[in-house]
């Protein structure tokens, strides 16, 4: 494989679009970005960066044990995140200390999980770093087809629960006195955040989805006050970060994780910047 | 069992590291920063990784990115807890170097490296060298030693920072100096079980001791005392059976005490109310 950067684009485009393996691996980026971009922006509303990063790490022993049981590593993915999903949801709240800590012992366990399974199974250990930090190789077919399905599914689920969740999301209390039932409501949404954790981890590995969930949406409220603008260019700069790091790592010797991170983490810190200046 | 001289080597790593691990966990359940401690965790495996591109010795990076996290995240949290969501950015960003060396290390450094992000995100205790444990337990023992020294006032500072700051206890350079400790303890334990699964260490005997007891002193001495026996056990463990990998034995016992420890609190209906709201 030869591929150059050059200055004429539509030469590059086409260079881009030459592979099958590539043009699959952007399908994956582009259903998985609008998902995370969307799902993550409602996640950092609701303060939930850590149950989401912990989701997003068990999707490695689900892709792990599935892999060693000889079954497709996406079937593990989003069966692990959303079994994960739906135990942070339904466990007893405790007080606030004990329940991050819960979520911390939960992750570490899964992980080590992960690692059991990966010994069980040998000769995994390229499959290993890949699991975790994502390739741009491998996105097969039907892996497209199951997160277009999921996604659509994840998407529709959102806007069904749109409103509710949004009043739940900033005034908890107020929603709950006007008979919104937020329990409810937060479980569902772990869900969502399962599903959207367990589809990028397919594209970034699992060690990385945060540069699809929540720098995008980070970067976005330091951009707008507005939820549905916000919400928009979450999944705009999801979007971008997405095919500009695919794209970086065609044409580079370095791996996804490295560009997709390093891209969002830029937009992250030039919207910081830019309202640091502004306000 | 413990005839064999790596079996001895671990152990002697282990212990220290486990208390170590014990005590600064329960600091960072208490204060409530297990989110900065995960981050702090992760960032390890970048550092490793970047002394290996590098060529230097893993434990100078390990110890120089948690440090230098640490210092970062207790700046930036200079008004209380860091924004979780600068807190995931940016180390999303650091893991996204670490990857950038994995594949400098495995393009450039061919020789015997293929196995190394495994063994840093995962530890390999039954691999430590004779010289690798000593250092380790040294760093323990210096680390536990300065976690004493500033015990009395951050547990003061944590339990009740404002009352704290009144009788003069120096609450906003408490936090960092705590970090920092905390930033080296991940980088000791990083050796023993790995990037990925030490915070399982820090947090699980923490949150069963504090749940099993709420006086502070007492609680605190039984999570060291609870980590140093789940490394014992799972030591054992991964002995008798081979195809256990340790850290997942290790790990496997911390997160059973603390099963086990919600199972005794609610049957019992002994759960303690927190002394303090924090």
């Amino acid at each position: 494989m030869d591929v150059q950067l050059s200055w004429n684009l539509v030469h590059d485009v086409r260079q881009l679009l030459e592979f099958h393996f590539m043009v699959n691996a952007l399908r994956a980026g582009t259903i998985v970005a609008v998902v995370a971009g969307a799902i993550g922006y409602v996640m950092v509303l609701r303060r939930q960066s850590f149950a989401g990063h912990t989701l997003a790490l068990l999707g490695f022993p689900g892709a792990a044990g599935a892999v060693w049981l000889g079954l497709d590593a996406s079937v593990g993915f989003f069966g692990f995140c959303i079994a994960a999903a739906l135990i942070l949801g339904l466990a007893p709240a405790g007080r606030a200390g004990e329940q991050s800590a819960v979520i911390g012992i939960v992750q570490s366990f899964g992980l080590a999980c992960g690692l059991l399974f990966v010994s069980l199974y040998h000769g995994f250990l390229s499959g290993l770093n890949n699991l975790l930090f994502g390739t741009i190789v491998g996105v097969t077919d039907r892996q497209v087809l199951v997160l277009l399905v999921a996604g659509v599914v994840a998407l529709g689920a959102l806007a069904a629960l749109g409103r509710p969740l949004l009043f739940a999301s900033i005034d908890e209390a107020a929603a709950r006195s006007r008979g919104v039932p937020t329990r409810l409501v937060g479980v569902a949404f772990l869900v969502l955040l399962g599903v959207a954790a367990a589809g990028a981890s397919q594209v970034t590995g699992s060690l990385l989805v945060f540069a699809l969930l929540v720098a995008p949406a980070a970067t976005a409220v330091r951009l707008t006050a507005r939820p549905v603008v916000g919400l928009v260019l979450s999944v705009v700069i999801a979007l971008v970060v997405t095919w500009l790091g695919e794209g970086a790592a065609y044409f580079s010797t370095y791996p996804i994780g490295f560009w997709v991170t390093t891209f969002a983490f830029g937009l992250f810190l030039l919207a910081s910047g830019y309202r640091a200046v502004v306000k | 069992m413990l005839t064999q001289t790596f079996m001895q080597h671990a152990l002697l790593a282990g212990t220290s590291v486990a208390a170590l691990a014990g005590l600064v966990g329960y600091f960072v359940v208490l204060r409530g920063q297990v989110f900065a401690g995960d981050a702090l965790s992760h960032v390890a495996y970048t550092g490793a990784l970047a002394a290996l591109a590098i060529g230097v010795d893993l434990r100078l990076g390990l110890f120089a990115m948690t440090t230098v996290v640490a210092v970062l995240l207790g700046v930036l949290g200079g008004r209380g807890v860091a924004d979780d969501v600068v807190i995931g950015t940016t180390f999303s960003w650091v893991l996204g170097i670490g990857v950038l060396c994995l594949s400098i290390v495995t393009t450039h450094r061919a020789q015997g490296n293929s196995t190394a992000s495994a063994t840093v995100l995962f530890g390999s205790i039954f691999g430590i060298s004779a010289g690798d444990a000593r250092t380790a337990a040294v760093v323990a023992v210096v680390l536990i030693a300065l976690l004493a020294v500033m015990a009395r006032p951050l547990l003061f500072a944590s339990l009740d920072p404002s009352v704290a700051a009144a009788r003069g206890v120096p609450v906003r350079a408490l936090g960092p100096a705590f970090l920092v400790v905390a930033g080296a303890t991940a980088a000791e334990a990083t050796q023993v079980v790995g990037a990925l699964l030490l915070f399982g260490l820090l947090a699980a005997p923490a949150a069963a001791a504090q749940r099993l007891v709420s006086r502070p002193w007492h609680a605190l001495a039984l999570s060291a005392g609870l980590a140093v026996g789940s490394m014992w056990a799972g030591l054992g463990l991964a002995f008798a059976v081979p195809r256990l990998p340790p850290s997942f034995a290790i790990l496997a016992v911390a997160t059973g005490v603390y099963v086990l420890a919600v199972v005794v609190t609610s049957v019992s209906g002994r759960a303690r109310t927190p002394r303090v709201c924090a």
